[in-house]
């Protein structure tokens, strides 16, 4: 369940890094719909976030502790929405591309949290 | 307090360094930010023993994350100049660090941020500073 959604999570985040960077490299800003993909991916890590949780609750151990995972979560859940907030007050292209750098960073933090799991 | 008026203009007159390219660069400063503080709070509470010169470094590479994030959501010429120090005192930082991890290894039990100059961040920590430093002099006129 929680390998099948890091999947997920980091190939919707990479999707939207690659939308947004054409958003960018078309110089525009980010639009009604890239926040509407923003929202999906944001659901996405929120329900990883609660799987992840679930998990734990359950009383299986992630190899690098529960901590590391935890806050590793939460930090994906929040790296889309804030450089969405940001990109709100930046109506031109460098909105875009601070929206496609955060979603890059979020699949690099997939990649951790995969990692700190033991998978 | 006893003119209002000129410290508003001031204010408003203060160089914007949040804007085009700025932006790009302040959201990778917190998130540096806050990756190293976190790990360096971690690290430090619960395992400072066991790579104590690594983990202090990841400390004051978190100060000074977090010290040019603030100074470039600020804004002004002294915030400017104070980043244009500190970016410099970051490169020199991890090009020190990152050489001292390659020659001798064996004094870093653990990694620190800037380890192998910041190879765990995708050189980020490298990359960072200088992209802020040409920035930075651009927006001198902005």
């Amino acid at each position: 369940m929680l390998d099948a959604l890091t999947v997920t999570v980091s190939v919707a985040a990479l999707a939207l890094a690659a939308w947004c960077g054409y958003a960018a490299y078309r110089d525009q800003p980010t639009k009604d719909w890239h926040f509407i993909g923003m929202a999906v991916v944001s659901l996405l890590a929120l329900v990883q976030l609660v799987v992840g949780i679930v998990q734990l609750a359950r009383g299986e151990k992630p190899d690098q502790g529960a901590v590391i995972f935890v806050s590793y979560l939460v930090g994906a859940l929040a790296a889309v929405p804030a450089a969405g907030f940001l990109s709100l007050a930046e109506r031109t292209r460098w909105g875009s591309v601070t929206v496609a750098a955060g979603a890059v960073v979020l699949a690099v933090l997939e990649v951790r949290l995969h990692d700190i799991w033991g998978g | 307090m006893s003119e209002p008026v000129a410290e508003e203009e001031r204010n408003r007159a203060r160089t914007r360094l949040v804007k085009g390219p700025g932006l790009l660069l302040v959201w990778l400063y917190g998130v540096m930010s806050v990756g190293a503080v976190s790990r360096s709070v971690y690290q430090i509470a619960t395992e400072y023993g066991r790579a104590p010169l690594a983990y202090t470094l990841s400390a004051v590479a978190a100060v000074v994350y977090a010290f040019i994030t603030y100074t470039l959501v600020r804004g002004g010429e002294t915030a400017r100049r104070a980043a244009l120090v500190c970016c410099a005192a970051e490169l020199a930082g991890v090009l020190v660090v990152g050489t001292w991890t390659v020659i001798e290894p064996s004094a870093f039990p653990d990694a620190t941020v800037w380890s192998a100059f910041g190879r765990g961040y995708l050189f980020i920590p490298v990359l960072l500073p200088v992209t802020g430093l040409l920035w930075l002099r651009k927006a001198r006129r902005g």
